[in-house]
């Protein structure tokens, strides 16, 4: 299984029989720093829940045909999940969701002296 | 089987109901010298692994579909054991 990001959606009135009501989402895989990586993809919606914007994980080759109501469908790449965070387990490697308070403060030091650069340029 | 390194966990409260009650847990690829080979995958746990532990991934749906007792679910990836040591002769340092 991989994260993606939905980016699309599929319209298709003629479709194989079994995939009728499957929704077909445009995906963009990405790494575990949720960055682009690969091409995009067309998959299966078997969550039925997934939207454009959205962090989900699919599932690739037989074992998305497994997630689909009708099991023998042509369906090789579904969505099974929507991310609601990607925890880190090592504390200098976060991934996503919160963050804790104290990196708030690196930032506001650093702001004057960028905004210094910004006033002296010509 | 891919050996591979504990570095994180997915949460996800929508999804395929077969995921219910399972852990996911987001695992860097590993060469057998332990270095990062650069992929990662996102695996359902079956033995309790935690952070930075070196696992042993199967990534094959029959097998891992027997492993977790859970015939038609939709999953394909699972570690399937916590590595103590790889050793051999042929395993760069």
């Amino acid at each position: 299984m991989q994260l993606a990001r939905v980016i699309g959606t599929v319209v298709a009135t003629v479709k194989t029989p079994g995939l009728e009501g499957v929704k077909l989402l445009v995906i963009q895989p990405l790494d575990r720093h949720l960055v682009p990586v690969g091409s995009q993809l067309v998959a299966a919606d078997a969550v039925h829940m997934a939207g454009p914007g959205e962090l989900v994980y699919f599932v690739a080759a037989r074992e998305a045909a497994e997630a689909m109501p009708d099991r023998f469908v042509p369906v090789d790449h579904a969505i099974v999940g929507i991310v609601d965070a990607v925890r880190s387990l090592a504390s200098d490697d976060p991934a996503e969701g919160p963050r804790p308070p104290a990196t708030a403060q690196p930032a506001t030091k650093s702001s004057p002296p960028r905004r210094a650069r910004k006033a002296g340029r010509p | 089987m891919k050996l591979a390194r504990v570095v994180g966990t997915v949460v996800s409260t929508i999804n395929a109901p077969d995921f219910d009650g399972r852990t996911l847990l987001v695992c860097d690829l590993l060469d057998p010298s332990g270095r990062p080979s650069g992929g990662y995958m996102i695996a359902v746990d079956t033995v309790g692994a935690g952070a930075g532990e070196t696992v042993l991934i199967l990534d094959e749906g029959n097998s891992a579909r027997q492993v977790l007792g859970a015939p038609g679910a939709p999953i394909r990836t699972v570690v399937v054991g916590i590595v103590d040591a790889v050793t051999g002769e042929e395993v760069s340092k």
